[in-house]
């Protein structure tokens, strides 16, 4: 039957989809010439560096304080611009 | 030990999502607006992109930097392709899933308005979202119409741009559609009660969202917070929301309903790059109107 070749199954597995993945860029921490130092004695635990911080790498939590992923923090100091408290100073990177 | 604070939707709804990697320049309000709306929806959002920075941002094959459905496409189509799977999504029988569409200030103003008029028109179940860093950023800079009064850009390098912002919000209220708001990345409490907001009203949804460029308005990275907070406390962006036909102003931006309160427009402008050569009968001119749209504001109050 000629018909039938004419049916075409969903293709599932072949379709380029993109998948999610950590590090599209690379290793953003590259790019970075300062970097956040946290002073946990000053930090309030309010997450506002958290909630800003573009790249998603800070985590805040309430028992040890905020912590940052320096293999991708892009180094844009926008954390320390929000601190309340100035917990957060840019250090220049060696 | 009992569990004695319950545990704040931000951050806590909103890690895991946008994942960390990129390719946004450093301080970019764009994964920052992301982040709320993957406080509001985790996965489930289909984001529909149209050519914009955020379709640089998401990476390129294989990669993808937010665990969500993203679908990339050509620059005036983002609100057509959106009311699409909007429908596609409702003859399935799918309700828990988000269509948004995530254009700029280009893809919505100058080049996408014609396809978004008419998903306004028809009412999709969708929520547009606008975000506006005032310039086409993805290309080099060029002027956008929703580039402010005065601002350099390399397609107007030496006076500035002599025309005023086309408000895309107020276009959008005169389309009668049940939901309209301005929003801006300083304010993320206040962009997740919004988009709260959004998910319950069935029709279609847009929001304006402010998102200062670091790259394209010439500022350091770290002052994008502080400057998009400026915007809003010197009373030239203002933060509403407009449903059953009366605008309802914002919490963060109503203390600047009172002119002697807000902060001097001066100190917004000399932040930035781009308001470098600006005169101040220029800046005259930019309180003229920010005056005239708080009367605008007053009036459908």
């Amino acid at each position: 039957m000629v018909g039938q070749d004419l049916i075409i199954e969903p293709i599932k597995y072949r379709v380029p989809l993109s998948k999610p993945k950590k590090g599209v860029a690379g290793k953003t921490g590259f790019w970075r010439t300062e970097r956040p130092v946290v002073d946990k004695e000053k930090c309030v635990k309010c997450w506002l560096c958290e909630i800003y911080c573009p790249v998603d790498v800070i985590r805040v939590e309430p028992e040890t304080g905020p912590t940052i992923d320096y293999d991708y923090c892009k180094g844009c100091g926008v954390c320390s611009n929000v601190c309340p408290s100035g917990a957060i100073t840019m250090v220049p990177e060696e | 030990m009992a569990q004695t604070k319950p545990r704040p939707p931000l951050p806590y709804n909103m890690r895991d999502i946008v994942l960390p990697g990129d390719a946004a320049c450093p301080g970019c309000p764009i994964p920052m607006a992301w982040k709320v709306l993957a406080a509001v929806f985790r996965e489930k959002m289909i984001l529909v992109i149209p050519a914009c920075c955020s379709s640089v941002v998401v990476g390129a094959y294989p990669g993808n930097s937010i665990k969500a459905s993203v679908v990339h496409v050509a620059f005036a189509s983002a609100a057509a392709v959106a009311s699409g799977i909007a429908e596609a999504l409702k003859r399935r029988g799918i309700n828990d899933v988000q269509v948004i569409a995530w254009a700029g200030d280009g893809g919505t103003a100058d080049i996408g308005m014609a396809s978004l008029s008419g998903a306004a028109e028809r009412n999709h179940d969708i929520i547009y979202i606008m975000y506006d860093n005032e310039a086409y950023m993805n290309t080099g800079i060029q002027r956008s119409s929703s580039t402010p009064y005065g601002a350099w850009t390399t397609t107007t390098p030496i006076i500035g741009k002599t025309e005023h912002k086309k408000d895309v919000a107020r276009i959008m209220i005169a389309h009668g559609v049940p939901y309209v708001a301005t929003a801006s990345v300083a304010y993320p409490h206040d962009f997740y009660a919004k988009l709260q907001r959004a998910r319950r009203i069935k029709g279609f949804k847009f929001i304006h969202l402010h998102a200062p460029c670091p790259t394209g308005w010439r500022f350091d990275p770290k002052y994008t917070v502080h400057i998009a907070k400026l915007a809003v406390e010197t009373g030239l962006w203002i933060l509403y929301e407009y449903y059953d036909g009366k605008i309802h102003l914002s919490g963060p931006s109503r203390p600047y309903m009172d002119p002697a309160k807000r902060k001097p427009v001066e100190e917004y402008l000399k932040l930035q790059g781009r308001f470098k050569k600006i005169t101040p009968e220029k800046i005259e001119e930019i309180k003229k109107y920010a005056e005239e749209y708080w009367d605008w504001i007053k009036r459908h109050m």
